[in-house]
This record gives structure tokens, C-alpha cells and sequence, in this order.
């Protein structure tokens, strides 16, 4: 029988099957960062085992509250940092170099196909866009993560969502990925593995496929994973010019982690991108989506472009050439934070910055904490922000506040209306 | 092996999320203790007060995919120092459940329709469930009435439990 992409994956990282479905899996990386790690590092250092299996697979950054905004954020990176010099991990990114952990590891070139990656972040399976098996953890498996370099897992079970089509214009994988989302319900593919498949994620870049797999959670699924081509080798390329001859000899090597055509899937789902609309989410679950069009006129306060999910260069680009010759409302507070140094480096040079802040946003440093309202762009109670970000439960981005979930455009035209709308209106 | 049970805190939806069971603010302690009066702050639930239903609870019955969301092990930790230590549920998210394990507690997975009779039956009383873990038990009783409930859970979220959680596991074992 064949096997699928994960199951590929388990079978050459297995250390052991300790009961029934359990694999313990050996780990190619450890992400951490300064929100999730602190505990099981000062747990750890109370059982006597302030140790690291292997520095050069760790890699650590401070992305959710930096810089630290009170004395409590300022000791969780403290602790981070204390303990990435005292284990002389190498690549541990602070102030002046951080950036959103799920947009600068890549970036880094950190993430290969085939890899086994945990992270104390749910939004990892973002990384299975380059055909890893990445997969939130909680501090505790990212504890015995950092100590022993193994984590246990399920067998995967796997569905295959297929896309067929082109995304029209003004449609991107965040709609996709909304629409699939409210398909399959924020239960649908809990303890499954989403490959995703087709020709409209052929098409993609990176990070678009980032975008896609980085909401596969959202549908409760362990990773969500997309097959290694030429667009992976490409992106990889600068980092792996040593290990092989040339991109096509690469390929050749990863395409050993793509599925077999007798692979079987719980469940194949179909769908045809052409159909597709911009999508927005209404209410506290992110499977509560609809049609931007059903949601038109709904006020905002606050618009916010950045994040995991949309805060590379690609949707800033996007949201800025829907900007472009616009001021956005008088009535919205926008805010951009590219996802890494490097992403607002060449939004600088490509004159990307400008754009939104001759619009009228606030440009912020890369971090992450608005999304989950612990930091830089928290909404007030009985506020509703429109967002680029992956998660709208009630109170996510401050207590009391409403958050709707959409495309970097439609964000970007949102903020000039004030309410919810379609980019058709600003494209030019 | 440690003994879970005791008085039952009902919550009657299901998708029930991390940010609900301890929203992301408190995220910045570095000690479970201080997450002890935040437990379920943000639950939406018509009618649910925080501090006066969380009293003096050791388990929670609830409906399917409890503690979908983020992977925080704030969760269960923030279950933990309230003293509950037992969460029964028609299923959970998969950190979630993977997180309960990891701190040696219990995730109890029961079919929809038995959660539905526990429900039915019990929650409009002041309940006590308790596990046995030997026999794959669980006694109920409430209103006059008691039940007997049979449970299922793998071997491995066995010995997880029995080892006290995964790092004592992991550590004895790899």
C-alpha cells in the first residue's frame, strides 16, 4: 500500500512505537520562543536537566512582545536569551534581527522537505509548506523537544484537499484557505494531516503556501502540507547550494517525501478556485466564513496588516498597491508590521513602506503580539478589527473586541472605506 | 497512581478554546500559580459566572473539540491549579489532549451520546464523577442517581499518567 507524505515522513524519523498508533519521532528542529519556552526552560533547570540535545537544531527567537512592554515580557526574554547564550545556540534572533518566528525561520532557510520540526506555537504547521511534517506542541512536549530532540505523535491519518483552477484576481490563498476552513468546520481535520494538492497550490509561491498551511490548525489538523517543486527548490536554493549540484538534483532528492499515487487519504475534497470569492469571517470561530460581499458596510476601528498568516512581502505588496493614491478613513486606525527584518527591509526599498504610511498607517516593528492582544495594536472592548491574521475568537486581540479575518487587499480596502470591502473597488 | 475525580463543572458547548479557558494576556507568567483566577474567564456562555462555578471543582464534562486553538499548556495548567485534574469530553483538540497527558492529567474521550445522557441526566445536579483507572470506570453520581460508565484511553496516555506526564517518561525512556 502506498503511503502519504507523513507517513513517509514518520517512517524515516522513527525512534520508537512505544503503543499501538504512538510513533516518538527524532526531530530535525526545535523552534522556541520567548512566550511558550520560559516554563519548560526554568522546568528544566528545577529537575536538574538544564540541557539542549543539539544547539545547531534549536533555534530560538523573541517575536511576540518586543520590545518587552512591562517587567513580566522583559524576563520571558531574558530568560531566552540567558539561556540561548549559556547553550551557545547560534541562531537565536533578538531585537534589531527578530522577526515572526513562522515568517523568519524560513526565511532563514531552516525548513526542508521531509523535515520533523515542533514548535510550542500552533501556527507551525505553517512550515509544511516546504513538505515538512511541522506540528504545534504544547511547553511540555517542547520540553523533552529541547532535552532529548524527540516528540510523540499519532500516526498521521492524511486528507488531500485538491484545487483545481485559477485564484481570479483580487482572490489569494488567504480566501482559499478561509473558504476551506468554513468547509471542512474547526473540527474537520483534527489529528489529520491536510496535503494540500492541485494546480491553483502549484501555482503559489512560498508564501502564499505559507499562508495556506499556516491555517490548517484552524481546521484542528496536526500540519498542513504542501509537495516539494522547483517553486520549494527555488526558495531554498541559496541555502542548499552546497549539498547538491544543481536545484534539479534537489528535487530529485525531496520528491522522495511526495505521496504515493496509491496513497490513502481519509478524505479527498475537491475544489474549484475559479469559483472563489474573497472571503471574511464573521463572528468568534474562524470556520464562520462568507463572501466579503455578504459582510459590505460593516464598520471598523482598527486594520491590521501583518502577522504568521499575511506579513511577508508578497502581501504587503498586495495591500500596498491597493493603498497606493489612497488615504485610508478617517474613521480606521491602520497598522502594518512586516513579518522580518529582511520583509521590511525591501518593503523599504521597493518604496512599499511609503505606500502605507502616505495612506496613513502606523508602521510597526516585526512582532506578532496584536493577533493574540498582547501587544502593539490591542483593540478596545466593543471594537472590531479587521485583520490579516488567523484567529477571530472572542476577545483574541483584547478583551471584548471582535475581529474579522480577511486578505491583505481586502484589509488594505477596507481601511480606505472604513467597513468591509472588496479590493475590486481600489484595484487598479 | 493518582486518583481523579470528584465535583462535576459543567460546560455546556463544544469548540471551547484556549483563549476562553485562559486568554493570551496572562501569557506573560512564568509561574502556573499566577494563572490560578483567570481559569475560564473568557468562556462564552450565556449565564457562566467564573468565580462562583469554578469553586470547589475537581472535573469538567463538556461537548466535543474542548481546547481547540492554541497550543498553550497554559490550558490544562491553568486547569490544574483549580484542582481539576479530569476533563471528559466528547473529543478534544489534539494538543490539547496531548498537553492533559503531558501533565500526567486525564482527557476522557466518551461518544456523543453518552455525553448527551451524563448531560441529560446530571448536570442540573451537584455531581461527583470519579475514575477508576484500573477497571476503566468512571462512577457518577448526582440527583439520587448514580451511573456506571466504561472509558477507553491508550496505553500510552496510560503510562503517561502512570509516569506522572511525558518528561518523566521521556527521560527513563530515550
Amino acid at each position: 500500500m502506498g503511503e502519504t507524505v507523513a507517513e513517509k515522513i514518520f517512517d524515516a524519523h522513527r525512534v520508537d512505537n512505544p503503543a499501538g498508533d504512538i510513533y516518538v519521532l527524532d526531530l530535525d528542529a526545535v523552534f522556541c520562543h520567548e512566550i511558550t519556552t520560559p516554563v519548560a526552560l526554568n522546568d528544566l533547570a528545577r529537575r536538574g536537566k538544564d540541557r539542549v540535545f543539539d544547539p545547531s537544531k534549536i533555534k530560538a527567537v523573541i517575536d511576540h512582545v518586543t520590545p518587552a512592554k512591562d517587567s513580566k515580557t522583559a524576563m520571558q526574554g531574558k530568560i531566552l536569551r540567558d539561556w540561548a547564550r549559556r547553550h551557545n545556540i547560534e541562531h537565536f534572533f533578538d531585537i534589531g534581527r527578530n522577526g515572526v518566528c513562522h515568517a523568519l525561520f524560513p526565511e532563514h532557510g531552516f525548513v526542508r522537505p521531509g523535515y520533523t520540526i515542533i514548535m510550542g506555537d500552533s501556527h507551525t504547521c505553517t512550515h509544511g509548506a516546504f513538505g515538512a511534517f511541522a506540528a504545534g506542541v504544547g511547553t511540555t512536549d517542547l520540553e523533552v523537544g529541547i532535552l532529548k530532540g524527540v516528540c510523540a505523535f499519532r500516526y498521521p491519518r492524511s486528507m488531500k484537499i485538491e484545487v483545481t483552477g485559477e485564484l481570479a484576481g483580487g482572490v489569494y490563498a488567504k480566501d482559499l484557505i478561509l473558504s476551506i476552513i468554513g468547509r471542512l468546520g474547526v473540527n474537520g481535520a483534527t489529528d489529520r494531516v491536510i496535503e494540500f494538492a492541485g494546480p491553483a497550490v502549484e501555482a503559489m509561491s512560498m508564501e502564499s503556501r505559507m499562508t495556506l498551511c499556516n491555517m490548517a490548525v484552524e481546521a484542528g489538523a496536526t500540519s498542513g502540507i504542501c509537495y516539494p517543486d522547483m517553486t520549494t527548490v527555488d526558495y531554498l536554493w541559496p541555502f542548499i547550494r552546497d549539498e547538491f549540484d544543481a536545484p534539479e538534483a534537489a528535487l530529485a532528492n525531496y520528491r522522495k517525501f511526495l505521496p504515493d499515487t496509491d496513497a490513502e487519504y481519509d478524505d479527498i475534497v475537491e475544489i474549484d478556485a475559479a469559483g472563489l470569492a474573497p472571503q471574511v469571517t464573521y463572528g468568534y470561530r474562524p470556520d464562520n466564513v462568507v463572501p466579503v460581499s455578504e459582510m459590505e458596510d460593516t464598520p471598523v476601528d482598527q486594520v491590521y496588516v501583518g502577522s504568521c498568516t499575511n506579513g511577508r512581502l508578497e502581501d504587503l505588496r498586495v495591500a500596498a498597491d491597493v493603498l497606493s493614491g489612497h488615504r485610508i478613513s478617517d474613521s480606521v486606525r491602520g497598522i502594518v508590521s512586516p513579518a522580518t527584518p529582511e520583509v521590511y527591509r525591501r518593503a523599504l526599498d521597493e518604496g512599499i513602506i511609503h505606500t502605507f504610511m502616505d495612506a496613513g498607517f502606523c508602521v510597526a516593528n516585526p512582532t506578532c503580539g496584536a493577533c493574540l492582544g498582547m501587544s502593539c495594536g490591542v483593540i478596545a472592548e466593543g471594537e472590531v478589527c479587521a485583520s490579516t491574521t488567523n484567529r477571530n475568537f472572542y476577545g483574541r486581540m483584547g478583551k471584548g473586541g471582535t475581529v474579522h479575518l480577511m486578505s491583505p487587499a481586502t484589509a488594505a480596502a477596507t481601511a480606505i472605506a472604513g467597513h468591509i470591502t472588496d479590493s475590486i473597488l481600489y484595484r487598479k | 497512581m493518582q486518583n481523579f475525580g470528584g465535583s462535576v463543572l459543567f460546560l455546556d458547548r463544544s469548540d471551547i478554546n484556549t483563549d476562553e479557558i485562559i486568554p493570551a494576556r496572562y501569557l506573560t507568567e512564568i509561574s502556573k500559580e499566577a494563572l490560578q483566577p483567570h481559569l475560564l474567564e473568557e468562556l462564552h456562555l450565556e449565564g457562566f459566572d467564573p468565580a462562583s462555578a469554578i469553586v470547589e471543582k475537581q472535573v469538567i464534562v463538556t461537548r466535543s473539540n474542548f481546547g481547540c486553538g492554541s497550543s498553550r499548556e497554559h490550558a490544562p495548567w491553568a486547569l490544574e491549579v483549580n484542582g481539576i485534574h479530569m476533563v471528559i469530553a466528547e473529543s478534544f483538540a489534539r494538543i490539547f489532549r496531548q498537553n492533559i497527558f503531558n501533565c500526567g492529567m486525564l482527557a476522557i474521550e466518551l461518544p456523543a451520546e453518552t455525553i448527551d445522557r451524563i448531560f441529560d441526566e446530571f448536570s442540573e445536579f451537584d455531581t461527583l464523577i470519579y475514575a477508576d483507572l484500573e477497571k476503566s470506570v468512571l462512577s457518577v453520581q448526582g440527583g439520587g442517581r448514580e451511573a456506571e460508565i466504561a472509558f477507553a484511553i491508550s496505553e500510552f496516555d496510560r503510562s503517561l499518567v502512570a509516569a506522572g506526564g511525558w518528561v518523566e517518561y521521556a527521560d527513563s525512556h530515550y
